[in-house]
């Protein structure tokens, strides 16, 4: 656990809304995380292929297009395609209490809305990640 | 005024002013505007020194237009309420639309969603999970038609939000028209146009900048012929400001993209006093209310100087700018959403003492999910009680003289000179672009705002202060967009797809390729095209093809 926790900021869907992903990408860079920022709209293929290839500990998925239950499905059935189950998969964006719950039904760790503080992100990600390794 | 007594009495005070500070008497250690300018604590005729009121100001309707760019204001006319709206299908849409005229709306305001925005149709596997979620989805001329069923064009103007295809959305606009029996030159509206804040904020392009900036001098072109009452674009703040920008990078990022625009027309040998008039803008108005005056007054002055100074343009139409404003989505709070009616009066108030030609007012619940009528409702009687119970649209530019006010729009008008040289010394916006100077100043402002937030810097309410109330649920219901547009949207555009005249849809493609690969104006060839029933997936594909697509690098 001493080497820094792997972070992949992915931004799925169409929109190009992108102040969210960065500012929280920075936040993860300034805690000490090693970030990745995928860029605008990837696939769920893609960001699933590029967590794998990079080894990340966890996604944090950006999306303020509303298409999140879809993209969040996506990703949630690919990494289980694909037998992982140590990458945690978090998210934010403008994303309405019910869609949530369902987010988080299917395995989704957590969703942070408008107004959280970067930190409370930061501090989730650094107690949650990397336990199905353990 | 007596300057030497006004220097004394102003000492005097700013002594007794910094004792208090000295002490810590005062509140804060730092007070600042929502941009993080530090504002003094006391403005006086000391700072207008010199101050030359034609020179600066003008009287409204006159050159530098900074008192506004009527004579007599909202005296004659208020400015229009022009609600944005679009979701689901057209049909839906179409019955939004008439509600918002029902309830006294003036002009209409067409969000369409993502695919279209990015030029794809529905049943493209990229528009998964997006159809008609944050717009309304149009894939050909039968959704046009439908979207403005029983709405009749010469009567009402339309605004399209609408950048990388709307030469597209344009030459649709213009056959429903047709259709309709509206002869072009009877139609007023706006297609926003603006690709440039796209690549710098918004990010929704497709093809890459020079094609993207041909395409936008094609509908200047045309509508210069044909459409003399249409406003060929909009050039856009709003985003750049959405992103993070401060209220002068807002400012100086849309200007630099006007003259942008200006020039390429030029280059195309177009009149400046021809096509000038037709340029419009649109801007932000965030909580800091005076920030907001300023920039919206230093904006009619910069840009009326540009066009007669820079471009030589004599016609004064040619140099006066009017805009449209939004209230400020990025200010709106997930927490206490009913705190947000009031943002929204603050913004809507600081637009209208700006001198805004029209105005959207964000509803309340745009934090959570696309507005229910009844927030959208609550958003336009905020409008209509600034305009008719606040008294504000009484007097012309009734902030015209203030001394804080003079002096920010001052300091407003010289930072923005500031950017405009440096952004000359990269070479220009396009190769600022390609530096990602726009993008990391703007994500550097908007980094140190949520750090301000976080630090306590900077109290925003129901997010780091009054919190209490934060857990009751906000709002009640929120819109919800059914699954099952989806399905019905693609099924009913693979219907038409087979039902159309493939024969006339391939000819007419093959005739917008050809104009493209020889840079004629593709308007023409555009319309035949929309009138086909071709798709505008089929049309950009055509375009992708021949110009190429722009991806961004990401960084952060």
């Amino acid at each position: 656990m001493s080497e820094k926790i792997k972070v992949l900021i992915a931004k799925p869907g169409l929109d190009g809304h992108d102040r969210g992903a960065k500012v929280v990408a920075r936040a993860f860079r300034d805690a000490g995380f090693e970030v990745i920022y995928t860029g605008l709209r990837q696939t769920p293929e893609q960001i699933v292929n590029a967590a794998i290839e990079e080894d990340v500990d966890a996604i944090g998925v950006s999306i303020l297009s509303g298409a999140h239950n879809h993209c969040f499905s996506e990703i949630m059935n690919l990494l289980k395609h694909n037998s992982i189950d140590d990458i945690m998969v978090f998210g934010g964006g403008i994303i309405p209490e019910d869609d949530v719950a369902y987010l988080k039904s299917i395995g989704v760790a957590e969703v942070f809305g408008p107004g959280t503080p970067t930190d409370d992100t930061v501090k989730f990600v650094k107690a949650n990640v990397r336990k199905g390794n353990e | 005024m007596n300057l030497e007594k006004m220097k004394e009495s102003f000492n005097k005070w700013k002594s007794d002013y910094n004792k208090k500070k000295d002490a810590s008497k005062l509140r804060q250690k730092k007070f600042m505007s929502v941009s993080s300018y530090e504002p003094e604590p006391l403005y006086t005729p000391l700072d207008l020194e010199g101050f030359d009121y034609f020179e600066k100001l003008g009287i409204p309707g006159d050159y530098p237009f900074t008192r506004g760019v009527h004579n007599t204001l909202y005296r004659e006319k208020l400015w229009t309420m022009r609600q944005f709206a679009g979701f689901g299908t057209a049909k839906q849409s179409n019955e939004r639309y008439k509600y918002l005229l029902k309830n006294g709306q003036t002009g209409l305001s067409v969000a369409f969603h993502l695919p279209t925005l990015m030029g794809l149709d529905s049943d493209n596997p990229l528009s998964r999970g997006e159809i008609g979620k944050d717009g309304v989805a149009i894939d050909t001329l039968a959704d046009m038609e439908t979207l403005f069923d029983g709405i009749p064009l010469d009567r009402v103007s339309t605004s399209m939000t609408i950048n990388a295809p709307a030469a597209i959305l344009l030459a649709m606009y213009i056959a429903v028209a047709k259709k309709q029996g509206v002869a072009p030159e009877k139609l007023s509206g706006t297609i926003q146009n603006d690709i440039l804040k796209e690549y710098i904020a918004q990010k929704t392009f497709i093809f890459p900048p020079e094609p993207s900036i041909k395409l936008i001098v094609d509908t200047i072109e045309y509508c210069s012929k044909h459409l003399p009452a249409w406003n060929t674009i909009s050039i856009s703040g709003y985003h750049i400001r959405e992103a993070g920008a401060t209220a002068l990078q807002e400012l100086a990022f849309t200007l630099i993209d006007g003259r942008t625009y200006v020039e390429a027309a030029i280059a195309r040998g177009l009149d400046v006093n021809e096509f000038a008039p037709r340029l419009s803008f649109f801007f932000n108005s965030h909580n800091d209310f005076f920030e907001e005056v300023a920039k919206f007054r230093a904006a009619r002055r910069i840009w009326a100087k540009l066009m007669k100074e820079k471009f030589g343009a004599s016609s004064q139409r040619a140099q006066l700018m009017r805009f449209h404003t939004q209230t400020a989505g990025c200010s709106l709070t997930a927490n206490q959403i009913e705190n947000n009616i009031v943002r929204v009066t603050i913004q809507a108030l600081a637009a209208v003492m700006g001198g805004t030609q029209s105005l959207h007012t964000n509803s309340m619940d745009e934090a959570l999910a696309l507005p229910t009528e009844k927030a959208v409702r609550i958003a336009l009687r905020t409008q209509q009680i600034i305009a008719n119970e606040s008294g504000a649209a009484n007097v012309i530019d009734p902030l015209g003289g203030s001394y804080y006010v003079e002096k920010l729009t001052d300091e407003m008008e010289k930072g923005v000179m500031d950017y405009f040289d440096r952004i000359d010394r990269m070479g220009g916006v396009l190769s600022a672009i390609d530096k990602g100077f726009f993008q990391s100043e703007i994500s550097d402002a908007a980094f140190r705002y949520q750090r301000e937030i976080e630090k306590n810097e900077r109290i925003v309410v129901g997010v780091n202060s009054y919190c209490d109330g934060n857990n009751e649920k906000g709002g009640g219901e929120i819109l919800k967009i059914d699954e099952k547009i989806e399905r019905e949207q693609v099924a009913s555009l693979t219907q038409l797809k087979k039902k159309r005249d493939n024969d006339k849809v391939k000819s007419s493609l093959e005739r917008l390729k050809n104009d493209a690969k020889s840079g004629a104006n593709v308007m023409y060839a555009l319309i035949d095209c929309v009138e086909a029933y071709a798709s505008l997936g089929e049309m950009c594909d055509v375009f992708r093809e021949v110009y190429g697509v722009y991806e961004e690098p990401p960084m952060f």
